[in-house]
């Protein structure tokens, strides 16, 4: 899959922001005022800017507000529900806390629930496409949910709870790879199946229907990005997990902390887009690509 | 809706008998042509006279190699377009409601309007049926030119895909394949019609024709072989003349 730029930062950002605005509503930290202000400030910019970002690869944006009204069969449009359910509920919330001093706690647990369901509605965007093996499968709506709970509790300051769960999504991650690399052959769609010819020798594509490109190839067919899939893994894990739990073991400073959101941050961008960039999706068979 | 309908009082598709097909690319300019006069937005082109140019196509033709475990190898012409799916992914994805299969006759469409060009049902679609056009912003598909199926206005035998009515090797056909009684069904019975990636659980309505079995070429020690061979065995096994010259004068270089 074409790794584009506005659907990681969309995933990273949005994942994150959630993921802070489900700690505040649990009341992890328990501040109200103007600290609590700044805050809700980071989530709602994180969050609004993530799902900004996702409007960008729209071919006609201006029609969004349509994205709504199939939530009966769309997990795009039971997400955009969880969206503005969370950020609603999230908003009379986050008043209370800054404005009247106080916790409406049955309000934040609410919130709290739209929050982990938006991040979940958008992993299954990506989970219910039998045509994409890698991702068709339930440990990506986990991959996404520990990313986003982890995260969230590390801008949360939450370092105890941030570190445990740090290790759970890193754990969550390297099974992602480990079964994600066996998942396109384990689909059992080949160039065989694709054009029903297997059966009287070996298929191999001879032919394009065209010399030049197409929105099926730039799209789905991305074979240069992972040359070095490999040691992006790598570098994502340590960015992503070992560092920042390394600076959450060291004092505590704010320096430190910050390194160590800027660390995870760049890591999550990384395996976001090793997400997309190593995602085969079946149509590229056709083309006798993956 | 993007629910699916339950069932649908027809199903129109399209049979396509790869025995048969040229690889002409014949039905992929027709489907183009109609497709871009008539309804809906046109199917643009970019840079389509630069170098890197590319365009949108609701039909497109690839070839493939065949290479049995003996025997020679076949080349088979491959037309690819919207399956119009039973269980169609692309439809329950879509979150405006845009994409919809009809009730009435299973033809799988995009309402334009309502479409926000957000992909996700070209990503649903195993076939790369879908193609989002870079100019208008919203996605395309085959509507097995609904505008010429039910239009009174053309002559009756015009009353059928443009890409059907344009083969010129008869390669394709159109009609009801929810009808066991239908032309193109009692075709795909008798020709073993087959679905592309079964697996993958779409129940795709259209239905490919496997190409027959190749003859196998006699050769001059079979007895059927033509009775005129011996009137035609070569006249000269040995170079005579110059050529005898030439050839011998050359071996002792």
């Amino acid at each position: 899959m074409h790794p584009a730029p506005s659907v990681i930062f969309f995933t990273t950002f949005s994942g994150l922001g959630f993921g802070l605005l489900t700690w505040l509503g649990l009341g992890a930290p328990d501040v109200t005022g103007w600290t609590a202000f700044a805050f809700l400030a980071i989530a709602y910019v994180m969050a609004v800017g993530g799902l900004l970002a996702s409007t960008f690869h729209l071919g006609r944006p201006e029609r969004a507000i349509k994205a709504f009204s199939q939530w009966r069969s769309s997990w795009l449009s039971r997400e955009a529900w969880c969206a503005v359910g969370a950020l609603v509920v999230m908003a009379i919330y986050g008043a209370g806390l800054v404005f009247l001093d106080t916790r409406f706690q049955l309000l934040g647990l609410i919130g709290a629930i739209f929050s982990v369901l938006t991040v979940f509605t958008t992993s299954m965007i990506y989970t219910q496409l039998k045509t994409i093996p890698r991702w068709n499968m339930p440990l990506t709506p986990a991959n996404f949910l520990s990313i986003s709970l982890a995260g969230g509790a590390l801008l949360a300051g939450q370092v105890q709870i941030a570190m445990i769960l740090l290790l759970v999504a890193g754990g969550v991650q390297a099974l992602v790879w480990i079964r994600g690399d066996k998942a396109f052959a384990a689909s059992g769609t080949t160039l065989a199946t694709a054009t029903g010819l297997g059966d009287r020798g070996a298929v191999r594509a001879f032919e394009p229907p065209h010399t030049g490109t197409n929105y099926l190839l730039k799209e789905f067919v991305h074979e240069i990005g992972r040359k070095h899939a490999q040691k992006l893994r790598i570098i994502s894990l340590g960015l992503m997990v070992v560092v920042p739990v390394v600076l959450l073991l060291l004092p505590f400073s704010h320096f430190l902390a910050v390194l160590a959101l800027a660390s995870h941050i760049a890591g999550v961008l990384t395996a976001r887009w090793l997400f997309f960039a190593e995602a085969e999706h079946v149509v590229g068979l056709y083309y006798g690509k993956r | 809706m993007t629910q699916l309908p339950q069932s649908t009082d027809r199903k129109l598709g399209l049979v396509i008998d790869l025995d048969t097909c040229v690889g002409c690319h014949a039905c992929v300019i027709s489907c183009k042509g109609w497709n871009t006069e008539n309804y809906g937005a046109p199917l643009s082109d970019q840079n389509a006279y630069g170098a890197d140019n590319s365009g949108t196509f609701l039909n497109r033709v690839h070839s493939y190699e065949v290479q049995p475990d003996d025997g020679a190898a076949q080349l088979i012409h491959f037309p690819k377009s919207c399956l119009h799916c039973e269980d169609a992914p692309c439809v329950t994805v879509c979150p405006t409601g845009a994409s919809y299969k009809r009730v009435e006759d299973g033809i799988v469409l995009v309402n334009e309007s309502d479409c926000i060009g957000c992909g996700l049902c070209a990503w649903a679609c195993p076939y790369g049926a879908r193609e989002l056009d870079q100019a208008e912003g919203v996605m395309k598909k085959c509507t097995l030119c609904v505008d010429r199926i039910y239009n009174e206005n053309l002559p009756e035998e015009d009353r059928q895909p443009a890409c059907v009515r344009t083969c010129p090797s008869n390669a394709r056909h159109f009609g009801d394949l929810g009808d066991p009684d239908s032309d193109v069904s009692k075709l795909v019975a008798e020709r073993g019609g087959m679905d592309l990636m079964p697996e993958q659980g779409t129940k795709p309505v259209n239905k490919y024709l496997p190409p027959r079995a190749k003859d196998t070429l006699a050769t001059q020690t079979d007895e059927e072989f033509d009775i005129l061979a011996p009137f035609l065995a070569p006249v000269a096994e040995e170079p005579k003349g110059f050529l005898s010259w030439l050839d011998k004068t050359l071996e002792k270089l």
